[in-house]
């Protein structure tokens, strides 16, 4: 049997040890290659790029890379930074060289307490992550920093992109429709500012539906009609 | 003697990701027997010196509830649990491609919560199913069933009662895909044919499982191919 | 040794999220203070055990399994069977459950609905004797925590009820000295039915039935278990926060008010 088999060809839901393909293909994220075959690793939807074969998974941890944004909260504080959970296998670490406020003196912990706190949250950045050491964070860059206000949503990481949608067509809904601002950190910890209350509370309740029913048809339009229906009750910019 | 052909299978429900905290779990019913499985990680290494620099640790717990069975168990683990939450381990750890996470730990937890002969077995099922459900790249499912002899008659799946008259028990745990056996025992007595015999019929009845927990899996996640949302999708990942 | 907790593993802006809500009399999931959330109540799902019961409350599930032994009697009273709790926070429940002796936090949840059950004389041990100062029955009630999302308590409190009043066990006659068992089976003497009803003080609100969110930002909570006929049985306080004489009035009045409620929903099971 050489080629493609009928659950790669169709983008059906494979689970481990499924067999995608048989001969020169590769095998890309979430499979695996033995002998001439290739086999899906985990559970998700099959799918094929050029002769690459991949499986999109349903579920699983997150793995931080390079340049992800990602939300974290801090759980402790160090000689020269803070340790960050980043809701991975791994603890990250944010030294106090990558924050805007260093200034290259000597750090001293209380001085590091007034920056962050234990159980503050913040949107950092990945700059560091390899198999030999836990992901190091940044919080230099635009729009990054201590998170003061609004409210946070937490879904599996493996559904933030269908939260943000072919060319952000989904969040661009979230957004306009509830009146807030959507900032979707690639660890599936979601940040939803509005200017009240319920109207985070709507989008945060669109999120949890779009990770429940993220394998199904017509989703984008569903969750707008919900936002819609809900928005209902509600003043906006109270 | 329940009814049953020599070499048929007790009945069996699986459920997949039924726990809300675990990151995978599944349940099963197997004849009378319940059990509940659960999967935490891949997660930190706690304590931190256990942690290994090449893949994960993997851990499993196997234990019985104190009103799984007849005589009201003491929840304190005893020395047979312990045997088998490290054969269990054993028979499930070939499948996890725990090299994608050095120096972190993934637990395996396994409830019997009604015990009627065969639970290691069903324990197997069900935590490989878990395992799946916590999205951990596997090269495959595990499936496992027990064999054994009574009145001189090699018979499929003893129950309790038939245990306890029999005079042989074979569990075996198999990988389908690889045809590989991950984990066997035997006590009793038997011939090398009434074993091998056995054995075979104990492998036919692990693909027999193998293919309800892929229906369990595809029953949870069934996915409806949506071309349009999903494209932006795939170039995400790749 | 009892030592402080490790500080939640909650950010504090999620804190500060149920806190807000909670100011303005909303509650995370939309429930009123004197809401319970989704209760659902399943007896007998382990049938080899004497009785057994599951419960859900919102998405904590709690398994109770009760089993009947024969045992030798406690010698300050040696005409009476023993009643004994246990509950085991299993770690499949929640990520930081570690396998092992119970720890604090689940002895005193067995304690509490220990007392519950014993103080308001739910089951007549009188009837469990068998042969004074030697030979009484023993009926174990094992709760067994499958997922934790706040408030078990009260969860545990119900499966352990409802798995003791589903309970069946063989039916027998002592003679002389001896247990001789009959063919029927027959249900415990139960001859009460506790509930409690755990309130938790967050910000000076009250609410009942806390989810883990809410649980994790509380001050301090009270759990009152109250008897069928509107006695308290049972009361504890928990945390490390403090209430005022006042409010503890007006959480006794609304917990014997609300265990009117749980109460019929797990007899109505029975049947």
């Amino acid at each position: 049997m050489e080629g493609l088999t009928v659950l790669a060809e169709r983008k059906q839901l494979v689970g481990p040890g499924d067999v995608l393909a048989e001969g020169p293909y590769f095998a890309g994220e979430n499979t695996y290659r033995e002998g001439s075959k290739i086999f899906a690793s985990r559970v998700g939807m099959a799918d094929v790029i050029g002769n690459k074969l991949i499986v999109m998974p349903v579920k699983g941890a997150y793995i931080p890379r390079m340049d992800d944004i990602v939300l974290g909260r801090v759980f402790d504080i160090g000689m020269s930074g803070w340790q960050v959970d980043i809701y991975a296998p791994y603890p990250a670490m944010l030294p106090a060289s990558e924050t805007p406020m260093h200034r290259g003196r000597d750090s001293v912990r209380h001085d590091l307490r007034s920056i962050y706190g234990v159980g503050d949250l913040m949107i950092a950045q990945v700059i560091a992550f390899d198999r030999t050491r836990d992901p190091l964070l940044t919080t230099k860059g635009r729009g990054l920093g201590k998170v003061t206000s609004g409210r946070v949503a937490r879904i599996n990481n493996t559904k933030i992109p269908r939260v943000i949608g072919k060319k952000g067509s989904m969040i661009t809904m979230l957004k306009k429709e509830t009146g807030t601002d959507i900032i979707p950190g690639q660890n599936g910890v979601i940040l939803v500012t509005g200017r009240n209350p319920d109207q985070e509370l709507i989008a945060v309740e669109a999120i949890y539906m779009i990770e429940r029913e993220a394998h199904t048809t017509g989703l984008t339009d569903r969750v707008k009609a919900m936002i819609l229906e809900r928005m209902k009750g509600i003043t906006v910019g109270q | 003697m329940d009814g049953r052909r020599l070499d048929e299978l007790r009945p069996i429900k699986l459920e997949v990701g039924i726990l809300d905290k675990a990151d995978g779990s599944a349940y099963i019913e197997h004849g009378r027997n319940k059990i509940l499985a659960a999967v935490f990680g891949p997660r930190e290494a706690h304590p931190k010196h256990i942690a290994l620099a090449d893949r994960a640790v993997v851990k499993c717990r196997y234990h019985m509830a104190p009103f799984s069975t007849d005589e009201r168990k003491s929840p304190a683990p005893s020395r047979r649990e312990l045997e088998l939450s490290k054969v269990i381990r054993e028979s499930l750890e070939p499948s996890i491609m725990s090299e994608y996470f050095p120096r972190s730990t993934i637990d395996i937890i396994i409830e019997v919560l009604q015990a009627d002969a065969g639970t290691r077995c069903a324990g197997i099922t069900a935590a490989s199913l878990a395992l799946a459900d916590a999205g951990i790249p596997l090269r495959e499912l595990v499936a496992a069933c027990a064999a054994g002899k009574i009145d001189g008659k090699v018979v499929l799946d003893l129950s309790d009662i038939e245990d306890k008259k029999g005079d042989a028990d074979l569990p075996v745990a198999y990988m389908p895909k690889s045809n590989a056996i991950g984990l066997l025992q035997m006590d009793g007595s038997m011939t090398e044919e009434e074993l091998k015999q056995a054995l075979d019929m104990a492998i036919n009845a692990c693909k027999t499982i193998y293919d309800m927990q892929r229906d369990a899996l595809r029953r949870k996640y069934h996915i409806e191919r949506d071309d349009s949302e999903t494209e932006e999708v795939a170039e995400v990942k790749a | 040794m009892s030592a402080t907790h490790q500080p939640s593993p909650v950010a504090k802006l999620e804190q500060k999220t149920v806190r807000d809500l909670i100011l303005k009399g909303k509650r995370i999931d939309d429930r009123g203070p004197l809401d319970y959330r989704p209760l659902t109540i399943m007896l007998g799902t382990v049938e080899k055990a004497n009785g057994s019961a599951q419960v859900y409350l919102g998405k904590t599930k709690i398994l109770a399994g009760v089993k009947v032994q024969v045992g030798t009697p406690f010698p300050d009273t040696p005409n009476e069977g023993i009643l004994t709790v246990n509950a085991e926070f299993v770690p499949l429940a929640y990520p930081t459950f570690e396998a092992g002796p119970p720890d604090e936090n689940s002895i005193e949840l067995a304690r509490v609905v220990d007392r519950g059950i014993r103080e308001s004389k739910a089951i007549d041990l009188a009837k469990m004797c068998i042969d004074p100062g030697k030979k009484v029955l023993v009926i174990f009630v094992d709760v067994y925590v499958l997922d934790h999302d706040g408030n078990l308590i009260d969860a545990a409190g119900m499966a352990a009820l409802g798995a003791l009043i589903s309970a069946k066990m063989q039916a027998f006659e002592v003679k002389g000295g001896e247990i001789k068992y009959k063919d029927t089976k027959i249900p415990l003497p139960m001859q009460n039915y506790p509930v409690p009803i755990t309130s938790v003080k967050l910000d000076g609100s009250i609410i009942v039935d806390p989810c883990l969110e809410e649980e994790q930002v509380m001050s301090c909570r009270l759990t009152v278990t109250t008897d069928k006929d509107g006695n308290v049985c049972a009361m504890q306080k928990g945390g490390l926060g403090v209430f005022t004489p006042e409010e503890i009035k007006q959480i006794i009045s609304s917990s014997v008010n609300k265990s009117r409620e749980l109460r019929e929903k797990i007899l109505s099971k029975v049947n």
